[in-house]
């Protein structure tokens, strides 16, 4: 992966950077998919951040825990029924005590999607090369735009620089211009 | 004066790459102990459980007793921290990871001790629901059978609820360090990079697992409750034990919250970061949970006593004025008359007079434990059948490994991750602005000259 990216030193600067990408990313030969920004910390209240909020994580966690609590009702009660105990007159598929078993597995079974849902749209694990900078967790915001087509880097570098950034850096070299 | 990123960067990651003197000769006493508890383990399997001070009709004792306040310590962690969480509290910054770390240790610590107690601890995959294949399946009725489930849901939750937000700190000492350190937490944040949609989704799982954890964690400590609550023995089978039990669980919680905040901030030197208002604030907590403490005490003596059931009535006289009078009152004064002059006199709400009343609540609330389950044992139903239990040095040791291994544990935890999440520091340091800044556009044409719209900061 290459980049050429800049560190913004607050979210509004990095809006603003962002907000002239996108305006310029047609007549530059890339689109919004190529700008990225990287940060050490969340922004709320920013496009470049809001605009990522969606996401399905709730009722996917719900139905995690339907998933969960359905295997947990079939447990106990094929268990039961499989070999069935002296119960002296007593259910053999207690529902007040299978509950509890249920319950505990609906709630695992919502932990879990969560958990698996929060890898996929991460997406987590990476272990390839990604554009960070260290700079990134002492407060900036680095903003780039990722594989930018060789025929447009020098404008591409120059609107950088048009548009204020003094520290212009490349990926995965970062020597700084 | 209001801290920098980077200073803080560098504050909270320091522990982890500077360790003093001081640090190793905790790791040190703190390894004897777990050492210690692992040769009287060791010794209990190769000799038998024979060597516990149990006996009939006391079966259960200092280890049940050490389940039961382990469990309980751990609701200090995931549940004030999601409750924090979802209340959106930005005190709570520099508090929640201390406390989930508490959690995950003492959740595991107290699953560790059953598998002492069987005895035969080869055995205890016999917990797990698996078909056998001699057709012998758990009992779904059984209270054991619940505990499993319940504290495989909460330590699943709790680590999950801890490990989460490391990873951005990981990430932040992947970008930091060097040598094999760079590798170790470059696996470790797997591969974080920081994009909008990483934290978002990040921090809408974080949301979504707070809310599921507190009612596992209620759960948890009312399903303990009933290992008790459905057996019939005097005065056990109680209708107020869940939620006796969870608010006991959540008071003693507090008080091990505090304690390991307090030692964490003279250790670590993290004094611009755990102040005394989070002591405050925990201390109102505590305060509040003394009182609701005192009155469940009250509610289910009183109850027992107003039935004047005989059989109860020998459990309820043995701790009041005989033989258990002595921890009972001790219990009662660590509880409540010492913990709640401190805390509710604001002069006397300091970080040393919270740690004094939260020492004294730990103490009063392993007390408190223990006096659920012996003096009840030793008087069913029937007098001839009544008992006697005094520990041996060999539960002893245990406990007090137990205790040590707690220690350990948070040492080791305070060298490898950082003890207060840096991330979340940071985002402390700005607020949310209040409108969406996309109306912020530029409007020229693109490929047009922006010098006349240079960025609003110094790029």
């Amino acid at each position: 992966m290459r980049a050429i990216y800049t560190l913004c030193p607050d979210p509004d600067s990095a809006q603003h950077l962002v907000d002239s990408l996108r305006l310029a990313s047609l007549d530059l030969g890339f689109t919004e998919n190529h700008i990225v920004v990287v940060s050490g910390e969340p922004y709320e209240g920013y496009d470049f951040s809001d605009r990522y909020a969606k996401s399905y994580m709730f009722p996917l966690a719900a139905v995690g825990g339907l998933v969960g609590g359905t295997c947990g009702y079939l447990l106990t009660t094929l268990t039961q029924k499989a070999y069935p105990l002296v119960t002296g007159g007593m259910p053999i598929t207690p529902a007040w005590t299978n509950g509890i078993i249920v319950y505990e597995l609906t709630m695992l079974g919502a932990i879990l999607t969560t958990l698996v849902y929060l890898f996929l749209a991460a997406p987590l694990p990476t272990f390839g090369s990604h554009l960070t900078d260290p700079e990134i967790w002492e407060g900036k915001i680095l903003v780039g735009v990722a594989d930018p087509p060789e025929a447009s880097a020098a404008r591409i570098e120059k609107m950088f620089l048009q548009a204020g950034a003094s520290d212009l850096r490349r990926f995965p070299s970062s020597a700084a211009r | 004066m209001e801290k920098t990123p980077t200073q803080i960067q560098h504050d909270l990651l320091r522990p982890m790459f500077h360790s003093s003197k001081r640090y190793w000769i905790a790791v040190a006493l703190a390894s004897c102990l777990v050492l210690a508890g692992v040769c009287t383990f060791l010794y209990q399997v190769y000799t038998g459980i024979g060597i516990w001070g149990l006996n009939s009709p006391v079966f259960w004792a200092f280890d049940i007793t050490n389940f039961v306040f382990w469990i309980g310590i751990s609701h200090a962690g995931t549940l004030i921290s999601a409750i924090l969480r979802l209340a959106n509290a930005t005190w709570r910054r520099p508090v929640t990871r201390c406390a989930e770390a508490i959690t995950v240790f003492a959740v595991s610590i107290g699953a560790i001790i059953p598998v002492c107690h069987i005895g035969r601890p080869w055995l205890a995959y016999y917990l797990i629901p698996y078909p056998s294949e001699r057709h012998i399946w758990p009992n779904f009725r059984s209270p054991l059978a619940w505990d499993f489930f319940a504290i495989i849901t909460y330590l699943t939750g709790s680590t999950t609820f801890l490990l989460l937000p490391m990873i951005p700190d990981w990430a932040a000492v992947r970008d930091t360090a060097t040598g094999l350190r760079k590798k170790i937490y470059g696996t470790l944040c797997l591969g974080w990079q920081g994009t909008p949609r990483q934290w978002h989704r990040l921090e809408t799982a974080m949301h979504v697992m707070a809310i599921a954890i507190v009612p596992v964690a209620v759960s948890v400590h009312t399903i303990v409750s009933w290992d008790f609550a459905m057996t019939p023995v005097p005065m056990w089978r109680s209708t107020i034990f869940g939620p006796y039990f969870v608010v006991g669980a959540i008071f003693s919680g507090i008080a091990g919250l505090i304690l390991a905040m307090a030692l964490l901030r003279h250790f670590l030197h993290l004094e611009d970061y755990l102040e005394p208002i989070h002591f405050q604030n925990l201390g109102k907590l505590l305060l509040t949970m003394s009182l609701l403490w005192f009155y469940f005490t009250f509610a289910e003596r009183l109850t027992t006593w107003y039935g004047n059931e005989p059989s109860e009535m020998a459990v309820f006289w043995t701790t009041i004025r005989q033989n258990f009078a002595p921890m009972f009152w001790t219990m009662v004064v660590c509880n409540f008359i010492i913990p709640v002059p401190i805390l509710a006199i604001k002069k006397l709400r300091t970080i040393t007079g919270t740690c004094i009343a939260s020492t004294t609540i730990v103490i009063g609330m392993w007390i408190e434990r223990f006096l659920i389950i012996v003096p009840a044992l030793e008087h069913k139903y029937l007098p001839y059948a009544y008992g006697h239990y005094r520990p041996t040095w060999a539960e002893i040791t245990l406990m007090a490994s137990s205790f040590g291994f707690m220690f350990l544990l948070y040492l080791l935890f305070a060298k490898f991750v950082p003890v207060i999440s840096v991330w979340e520091m940071k985002a402390g340091l700005h607020h949310p602005a209040a409108t969406p800044h996309a109306s912020r556009v530029i409007t020229v044409p693109a490929g047009s000259d922006l010098d006349d719209n240079p960025l609003p900061g110094n790029v």
